[in-house]
């Protein structure tokens, strides 16, 4: 039986996870630069050591809008192609380690920018934990 | 810890290594799961009881290729080389990085790594695996095309010195080389060439032959055959079709002394075919069959005299046959030349200076000294240092706010230590631009040629020094205004004859240092740029309208060729005329940073000048505040600052329409609000523009023009590291890179052209579209016209031509250390002279505790001129001076001295 490991958060009331072996960091929240001109998603830039990563906020990325005092401020850092970004979470779960016979594609009714987003659901006790396509998440339309 | 049984196979008798080519294998095994350590210069013991250390920078795993972690050794009998390939074991970012280290030292030399020990077996030519082969071949193309390159400078400059032995020696162990790894790495094709070109060279060196312009012509064709055959092994692994039995031919015909110009060897040649062989004289008569005759010699397709064909052939066969003969390359080999015996000594120590893998063949001295560096290394270590630069701005800024003096002396410790290991490490990315020049000279040859007309080159400054990926970025630039120099710009020798010039036209190529900057200028005394067919070419195009060229400045005019599509040749040529070119040529030149210009007197010649930037990794650069978050300006396109103040700021800035512009010494300038810009806040009112307390305008330039920054606080100048932008917002016009401060935030670097476009004081699309005449040539007067007025403190005013001046800095007086009775201060990593202005000779400070300098740069150093207080900067023309006595005028009003910084520098 095929199992993976993912780590988990929360954005607004969704519960999400990413592969664990695609996260190089979780960190707090960092002091960052915003970038004016920019895309709405993108809140900035920030020094992780040394290194200057972008980072997206995930509650505007998934259109959750933005509730005053629920600004995302934890930083899920993904390593990409292009060097590592940062996701702007609410909250962070555990690492899970989830059964692969318990993935389900998620349903036609699924519609929208999730549907590119969210590339099916592991159905947990009492809850569904939805899997995020990083790929898509980090691209951006021009 | 040394397994001497896995080294039976190890060693091979010293007779047969000189004699059969011979191959090994190395192969590991393991030491028994006990890691074998600490090889690093080790002595290690073959079984032919030879000893010797091996130096391994660094004792990783080693092995054959098939342990999975790509690593492996390989020995070459040859030559001594042994050539390790190490394989990381990690994989990064996908993919696998390998090193290259060779390390040279006679047979056995063996190594082993932590875990393996390895044995060597001796095998076919066959079984060399071939990602090893690729290896080898990588580095012998390396090597190479370095010595290709100083090939062609060498026949060059040869052709000017036929006698000049030395490098005709260091001209033949090139190609000596070049053959005897070609013979190893089995390039047949490549061996053979080079064979054939070696033995003219045989006979160049000896003094048997006396270099002429055909022969270097074709020893430039073999150089060029031996490149292309080396292009093809690089992109497809094999030699290519091409046979070059023509330029073989070629090159033996030259050999055999078949050339007008050495019609003694001819006849020689001749008579001793007439007296020696009936059946090569029935040859020769039928003119039909020379192979026959040519027995011993090589096989020949060239069309061409039968009888010289037939003479070259049977001299060969002679040369086969008779050791004795005075053109076999053999003989000459052996045989010392008469009254050179010591440059042929000299050639052949340099000769085994090469054989024992130093590689190259400059000056032993230059190759003992020198280690060949792969540029990532240095690229990572140059990142490295940046972060070293940000870390040492974060402490300094730290160590300020605390009182512990041990803190405070070691962070200054650490900011002397980095800013020195910066140089440092910069100057290992300094390249003499030479090697951007280098093929220059063979250009120009080549294409005076095919135009008929003659060209000397003349360089000035090779040795100026620029960072390795600014000197690759501007090799096809020069390459292009070189040509286009060659093709538009010198006449031919008839019309320079009949001009009063003399035949033989002059390209200098000349560079130099001044104010943290390269210039370039690549000039020729050929006819110059024909202003008026650049203004009637401009309007035929519809670049311009007829009043705006009538309304242009020749040099306004002038600047046009760097239009996209512009031309003014009247036929276009496979060289140029096609109309892209110039333009290209800016553009390229724009991408680093840098800029071009162009002066042209009629009849007279072109000069072109290009500026470009040290380096690009780090720059210095101006700090600024808006809406509370800092920006960097880098500081290539600052031109002044000016800060407006109570009254001046409301009433100073003027609307044109509703376009904000200042007067800036009677010149409009635009105004553009850095933060409207940004879309930090929506466009001011009339009345919030005029309602300011202060006003804060960078003059930044922008390509031709120049244009106010208005910004909330000025903050500092310092030297930041450029990042590169993520995905996300590489498209945003306005920002050219990223950095962080000296508090580990991260700032934004502003694209001052992204900004000027944006805001449309330049026209977005064709960027270039015109140049504003009128401000073109404001600044033309400006700058010779401006004096910069200042108060000595001492009771007396004084005036500096601040054409003269290089930089306006505010230094604090802590900053000011001593050398002997001389103050000084650190600037920009040099040492910086000061003197004073007054008559007292001491730098006073004012009441901040800072004194304000002029620095002054004579070429060679900074010199800090401390002038009291800056008053004002006026713009008056000699002419203007209401009166002139000697070095005293008055000015504004005022009587002032009118300082000379020349002078006062000297007293630095």
């Amino acid at each position: 039986m095929q199992t993976n490991s993912y780590c988990t958060f929360r954005v607004g009331s969704i519960y999400l996870g990413v592969e664990v072996h695609r996260v190089q960091e979780v960190i707090r929240a960092q002091k960052m630069t915003r970038i004016p001109g920019s895309q709405e998603v993108v809140r900035g830039l920030m020094n992780l050591r040394g290194q200057i990563v972008t980072a997206l906020d995930m509650r505007r990325r998934l259109n959750l809008g933005s509730a005053e005092g629920s600004e995302p401020l934890m930083n899920v850092v993904v390593r990409t192609p292009d060097g590592p970004v940062s996701l702007l979470v609410n909250e962070i779960g555990d690492v899970l380690v989830v059964d692969g016979d318990q993935f389900e594609p998620p349903p036609e009714t699924l519609q929208g920018i999730h549907r590119e987003l969210i590339s099916g659901s592991y159905k947990l006790d009492g809850r569904l934990l939805l899997v995020l396509n990083l790929d898509v998440a980090i691209r951006l339309a021009a | 810890m040394w397994d001497s049984d896995a080294l039976s196979l190890a060693s091979a008798p010293s007779e047969q290594r000189s004699g059969v080519r011979q191959r090994r294998e190395v192969r590991h095994s393991r030491a028994g799961g006990n890691p074998v350590s600490n090889v690093l210069g080790s002595r290690l013991r073959g079984n032919d009881g030879s000893t010797q250390v091996v130096h391994v920078t660094n004792h990783q795993a080693f092995g054959k290729s098939d342990d999975g972690l790509g690593n492996y050794c390989r020995l070459n009998p040859n030559n001594s080389y042994l050539l390790v390939k190490r394989g990381n074991t990690g994989k990064r970012n996908g993919a696998r990085k390998h090193q290259t280290v060779s390390i040279t030292g006679r047979l056995p030399a063996l190594l082993i790594g932590s875990a393996w020990v390895i044995s060597c077996r001796r095998v076919q030519r066959k079984a060399i695996p071939v990602e090893m082969l690729d290896d080898i071949v990588k580095e012998f193309l390396v090597e190479s095309y370095e010595n290709l390159d100083q090939l062609d400078r060498d026949l060059m400059a040869l052709e000017d010195r036929p006698d000049d032995r030395d490098r005709l020696s260091s001209i033949f162990r090139t190609i000596h080389t070049i053959k005897g790894t070609s013979g190893f790495l089995a390039f047949p094709k490549l061996e053979h060439i080079t064979h054939v070109g070696e033995n003219l060279l045989v006979l160049l060196r000896d003094g048997a032959l006396r270099l002429n312009a055909e022969i270097t012509s074709a020893l430039l064709a073999m150089v060029d055959a031996v490149r292309s055959i080396l292009s093809n092994i690089e992109g497809v692994g094999g030699e290519g079709e091409e046979a070059y039995e023509d330029l073989v031919t070629r090159l033996e015909r030259l050999k055999n002394g078949e050339s007008a110009s050495a019609p003694s060897v001819e006849i020689e040649v001749e008579q001793v075919v007439r007296e020696l062989s009936a059946e090569v004289s029935a040859a020769v008569e039928a003119g039909s069959k020379p192979k026959k005759a040519a027995k011993g010699g090589r096989k020949k397709k060239a069309a061409g005299e039968p009888l010289t064909e037939a003479i070259s052939a049977f001299a060969e066969t002679l040369a086969a046959t008779s050791p004795t003969q005075e053109t076999s390359a053999e003989v000459c080999e052996i045989r010392p030349p008469q009254g050179a015996a010591a440059p042929a000594q000299k050639a052949e120590k340099a000769d085994k200076n090469q054989d024992s893998g130093d590689g190259g063949d400059r000056a032993g001295s230059v190759t003992d000294s020198s280690v060949r560096i792969d540029v990532h290394l240095l690229d990572k270590l140059m990142n490295l240092v940046g972060e070293l630069v940000l870390a040492r701005n974060q402490i300094l800024q730290y160590s300020q706010n605390i009182e512990d003096a041990a803190m405070v002396a070691a962070s200054q410790r650490l900011n002397l230590i980095t800013t020195e290991l910066q140089e440092g490490v910069m100057k290992t990315r300094m390249q003499p631009i030479r090697n951007a020049w280098s093929k220059l000279p063979r250009v120009v040859r080549d294409l005076s040629i095919s135009c008929g007309k003659q060209i000397q080159v003349k360089m000035d400054g090779a040795e100026t020094e620029l960072d390795k990926t600014i000197l690759e970025a501007i090799k096809d630039p020069l390459t292009h205004i070189v040509r286009n120099s060659v093709d538009h710009g010198i006449e031919p020798p008839q019309v320079r004859v009949q001009n009063g010039k003399p035949a033989e036209g002059t390209l200098w190529l000349r560079a130099y240092h001044e104010g943290g900057q390269v210039n370039i200028e690549i000039a020729d005394d050929g006819g110059g740029i024909n202003v008026n067919r650049v203004r009637e070419k401009a309007i035929e195009k519809g670049m311009v309208s007829a009043e705006q060229a009538a309304a242009m400045s020749d040099r306004e005019a002038i600047q046009l060729i760097l239009l996209p599509g512009f031309s003014t040749a009247p036929k276009v040529t496979n060289v140029s005329g096609r109309g892209v070119g110039m333009d290209v040529v800016k553009t390229n030149v724009e991408k680093i940073g840098g800029t071009l210009d162009i002066h042209s007197t009629m009849g007279q010649g072109t000069t072109l000048r290009i500026k470009i930037p040290l380096t690009l990794a780090i720059v210095p650069a101006l700090v600024v505040t808006c809406d509370n978050d800092r920006y960097c300006i880098p500081q290539v396109s600052l031109l002044e600052l000016v800060r407006l103040e109570g009254d001046r700021a409301s009433h100073d800035i003027e609307l044109m329409h509703s376009v904000p512009v200042y007067r800036l010494r009677g010149q409009l300038l635009p105004l553009v609000y850095l933060d409207e810009e940004l879309g930090l806040r929506h466009r001011r009112t009339q009345e919030e523009r005029q309602s300011a307390d202060i006003v804060n305008i960078v003059v930044l330039s922008a390509e031709d023009r120049q244009f106010g920054l208005v910004v909330d606080h000025i903050n500092d100048t310092q030297e930041i590291v450029v990042k590169p932008l993520g995905q996300h917002i590489k498209g945003i016009a306005t920002y050219a890179g990223s950095t962080i401060m000296g508090d580990g935030t991260v700032s934004l670097i502003l694209d001052v052209i992204g900004i000027a476009q944006q805001s449309h004081v330049l026209s977005q699309h064709g960027t270039r579209s015109l140049i504003d005449s009128s401000e073109g040539r404001n600044e033309q007067s400006r700058v010779g016209d401006s004096w910069l007025i200042v108060d000595p403190q001492d009771g007396t005013r004084a005036a500096i031509q601040l054409s003269t001046v290089a930089r306006l800095e505010e230094v604090r007086t802590d900053a000011i250390e001593k050398t002997g009775r001389q103050q000084v201060v650190q600037y920009r990593g040099q040492i910086m002279p000061l003197v004073s202005l007054n008559d007292f000779g001491q730098v006073e400070p004012n009441e901040h505790g800072s004194i304000s300098l002029v620095v002054y740069n004579d070429g060679t150093r900074n010199v800090g001129v401390a002038v009291g207080r800056i008053v004002d900067i006026v713009s008056q023309s000699d002419s203007q001076f209401e009166k002139s006595e000697g070095d005293t005028r008055i000015i504004a009003g005022r009587v002032t001295r009118v300082v000379n910084l020349a002078q006062v520098a000297m007293n630095a």
